[in-house]
């Protein structure tokens, strides 16, 4: 098998990799970049509504009031330290990336545009804030473009379309770098590397209709899990509030920060009802819910009244089109209708994973050993949507998730700059360590007629959908692990008809369905195990949050598949610990 | 619903050949896009390679050569188009497999085009300011996804995809040219001198033709063309 050897390696290219492989680069370290897709396909590049930092562009605002409102949104399930580091720099990284060429809207003032988005207010849980930093409506495609600009200048090294196939590590526990598929010539490429960030995003293709792309199939989730590292949180499944009914097209939570507003069938602004305050600008799991709700009691609209409706004719094409010029080109193009003139049918869609590699804040991967204190996994990291830092809890604010890629890229890359200089040399990496990787490969070489990959992906997330929805059961999350389960050892008789070597699209979608399948079982598991409603975690037989018993963060084992849980962090870096109160808005 | 479907697969595959495929209407809706069509074929053709990610527009995965025409096939209406459906690989890139295309030359003029920020200045504490204004002139620039339909549908990036730039570098070039914050204009224009690295454009206009994102490279060319000018002066 080719070797080649760098002092880090990066599997994933969107903002997180792309963040992280700048700020190395930068430093004279040696990195490589492996990513499924070319960089600037990745899914970052649907980003829409902005990036969250108290600038006080428009209204007067600081970190600490950010701090409050990311750790009142997680449903105090977030680590404070964590989103206290993370609020703190979010200024520098937004400056940082206009000093990249991000081209930011504007404000009359020249200084970067802010706009209002959800779970935001001023003095702890005041007024609406205005916050979220953005470039119109496509600010993940203007960073991510950028990040990737500004990664040429730096010559970090891309191996584009390379699909990575499974972890590296010695007996020791110590992470060795990776085997990867150059997809056009099915050839395995060992990559070596003194320590290995995973940065491979989230995983909303678990779902039937989810807002996100055809790429986010959990890779490196499952890589982790097939390591033994367990999955934290898994059962916080952001549905965001207004995909497009039925199709899932994100329309950004910049539409209602703009002055967008929910109806009912009865043409009703129900949202009043549910966040008396924030109204359709209270955090996305409070909003999916009251839509959801909406719906289940008869009040939805179209014959089957089965969605509601995103009004933002009042606005004026003007407005429409100057900050929202992509939601209005999408909605032309896949609902035949103009926004400016006619509200847009929205219904709850599959969004983000607030759960995923457990880290701390310098982004290395971290495991309870043995019951006792968390550790650091020697060479492993994470950063961004596989990545539970945990700056999210149980549920993500808008505009944190641009904001996480940012801060934690480059927080994980610093702490490798500081870790390569004592790690002068490569570790040898023991013959057996490639072992499970040969075997991956070799099992989709396997003639013979089985189940086909397309009809289990679909069974699979059909079971998603049906039972790991907004509202959730005890009933029904058995029978959804079940099903799982057996979808999971029906995938070991599958076959596929494509053996060619070349570009073989059929051989990498049988092999993103076993981390599918790997990530589903650890959130079907993990949302099962956890008694009570919190966040976007609500159980229907569960109603209430239970400080008591579950102020905790779960951690999902594969092999032997179990729970495990450990304490949320509450003591911030310097300031007072915002302590569990009710949640309203 | 019928397609025919350029197939290629170099592993056991001596030439190139046309395959026809077809859907069954009741498989279909209306609404639905080509990529919805090209993935439904894909359940009853595994074999059948071609590049897809976002299903809306914006990751610039599935540009392809459909009814004679570049596009990108997740934000192409089935309805609008004619039977059989014929989808080729985009034209004058080698063909890797099926609709797959080799991008190296394409996103090397890409590179070439210095596509990132240059600003010399001390960095300053906060950002720097640019007004409305000045922001309103990278509209209808920064918007390319790089799916390359424009470059792969020029004449002269056919025959010189070396030595002249194409449509989407030169976008890139007067996107960063036209950004205030920029000061690296002379090294810009020089970099674009000669025969063929600007000058190779004819404005056969193919490429405004093509863009999915509505953009319009030609005229960026123009712009850059006046500088150049100018600057001759």
């Amino acid at each position: 098998m080719e070797k080649r050897s760098f002092d880090t390696l990066i599997i994933g290219a969107g903002g997180g990799g792309l963040r992280a492989a700048l700020q190395l680069a930068q430093a004279e370290a040696r990195v490589a970049v492996v990513s499924k897709v070319f960089p600037t396909r990745s899914h970052t590049v649907a980003a829409q509504g902005g990036v969250n930092a108290a600038l006080a562009n428009v209204l007067p605002d600081n970190w600490h009031w950010h701090m409050f409102d990311t750790v009142k949104g997680s449903d105090y399930l977030g680590d404070q330290d964590a989103i206290e580091y993370m609020c703190r720099a979010a200024p520098r990284a937004v400056y940082e990336l206009e000093h990249f060429g991000v081209p930011f809207s504007r404000l009359d003032t020249g200084k970067i545009y802010q706009r209002a988005f959800g779970g935001q207010s001023r003095d702890f849980g005041g007024d609406q804030a205005v916050r979220t930093c953005a470039a119109a409506d496509r600010t993940g495609h203007a960073i991510l473009h950028s990040l990737y600009q500004q990664n040429i200048r730096a010559r970090t090294h891309f191996f584009d379309e390379y699909f990575a196939i499974e972890l590296l590590q010695n007996q020791a526990g110590y992470f060795l770098g990776a085997v990867a598929m150059n997809i056009a010539s099915g050839e395995p490429l060992l990559i070596e590397a003194k320590t290995t960030i995973l940065a491979t995003g989230g995983v909303g293709q678990l779902f039937r209709t989810n807002t996100n792309a055809l790429v986010n199939t959990g890779d490196g989730m499952a890589m982790a899990l097939r390591a033994g590292i367990p999955l934290q949180d898994m059962e916080f499944f952001q549905f965001h509030p207004t995909g497009v009914a039925g199709k899932g097209m994100l329309i950004t939570e910049g539409a209602r920060g703009e002055g967008g507003y929910l109806l009912n069938g009865d043409g009703e602004r129900f949202m009043e009802r549910y966040a008396p305050n924030a109204k359709d600008l209270a955090s996305r799991d409070v909003v999916s819910r009251a839509i959801a709700t909406e719906v289940r009691e008869g009040r939805g609209v179209g014959a089957n009244r089965d969605h509601v409706l995103l009004k933002l004719d009042h606005l004026g094409a003007d407005i429409v089109s100057k900050r929202l010029p992509g939601i209005r080109d999408m909605v032309r193009t896949f609902l035949h209708i103009d926004p400016a003139d006619t509200p847009i049918p929205v219904y709850p869609t599959a969004h983000y994973t607030m759960g995923g590699i457990p880290t701390d804040r310098h982004g290395q991967v971290v495991v309870p050993v043995q019951q006792g204190a968390e550790e650091p996994v020697p060479g492993l990291y994470a950063v961004g949507e596989c990545a539970c830092v945990s700056v999210h809890g149980a549920n993500r604010l808008g505009g944190n998730s641009l904001l996480d890629i940012l801060v934690f890229g480059r927080a994980a890359a610093n702490h490798v700059i500081e870790h390569l200089k004592q790690q002068r040399y490569h570790q040898p990496i023991p013959a057996d360590a490639l072992e499970p990787a040969l075997q991956r490969l070799a099992r989709w070489n396997r003639q013979g007629k089985g189940e086909s990959i397309a009809g289990l992906r679909a069974q699979l997330t059909k079971t998603m959908e049906d039972h790991c929805g907004v509202f959730r059961n005890e009933e029904v999350l058995q029978e959804g692990q079940n099903a799982v389960l057996a979808l999971r050892e029906r995938l070991r008789e599958a076959t596929i008809d494509d053996h060619s070597q070349v570009f073989n699209t059929a051989r990498i979608e049988a092999m993103e369905l076993e981390n599918l399948m790997d990530v589903a079982l650890a959130t079907v598991s993990s949302a099962l195990a956890r008694r009570e409603s919190r966040g976007a975690h609500s159980r229907i037989d569960y109603p209430e949050r239970d400080d008591q018993q579950w102020l905790r963060h779960s951690l999902f084992n594969l092999d032997p598949m179990k729970m495990d849980y450990k304490p949320v962090r509450m003591q911030p870096l310097t300031v007072d610990s915002f302590p569990p109160k009710k949640r309203t808005y | 619903m019928k397609f025919s479907i350029y197939r290629f697969d170099p592993d056991k595959d001596s030439k190139a050949y046309m395959q026809d495929y077809e859907l069954d209407d009741a498989r279909l809706n209306p609404g639905m896009m080509l990529l919805d069509a090209l993935l439904l074929l894909k359940t009853q053709d595994e074999s059948l390679s071609f590049r897809r990610s976002c299903q809306e527009g914006v990751c610039g995965s599935d540009a392809m050569n459909i009814n004679g025409r570049n596009g990108l096939a997740c934000i192409t209406r089935l309805s609008e188009l004619k039977q059989p459906v014929a989808i080729r690989p985009l034209p004058g890139m080698p063909v890797i497999r099926d609709l797959v295309v080799d991008l190296e030359q394409f996103y090397r003029q890409y590179r070439n085009a210095t596509p990132y920020l240059i600003n010399e200045d001390p960095v300053p504490e906060v950002e720097r300011l640019q007004s409305p204004q000045q922001r309103e002139q990278l509209d209808g620039l920064y918007e390319c996804i790089l799916c390359a339909c424009c470059s792969t549908a020029c004449p002269s990036f056919w025959w010189n995809p070396d030595k002249f730039l194409g449509p989407a570098a030169l976008l890139q070039s007067w996107r960063f040219l036209a950004d205030s914050r920029d000061q690296a204009t002379e090294q810009r224009l020089s970099n674009l001198e000669g025969p063929f690295r600007l000058f190779r454009c004819h404005t056969i206009m193919n490429c405004v033709e093509v863009c999915p994102k509505g953009l319009n490279p030609t005229h960026a060319i123009g712009r850059i063309k006046e500088l150049m000018v100018k600057r001759s002066l």
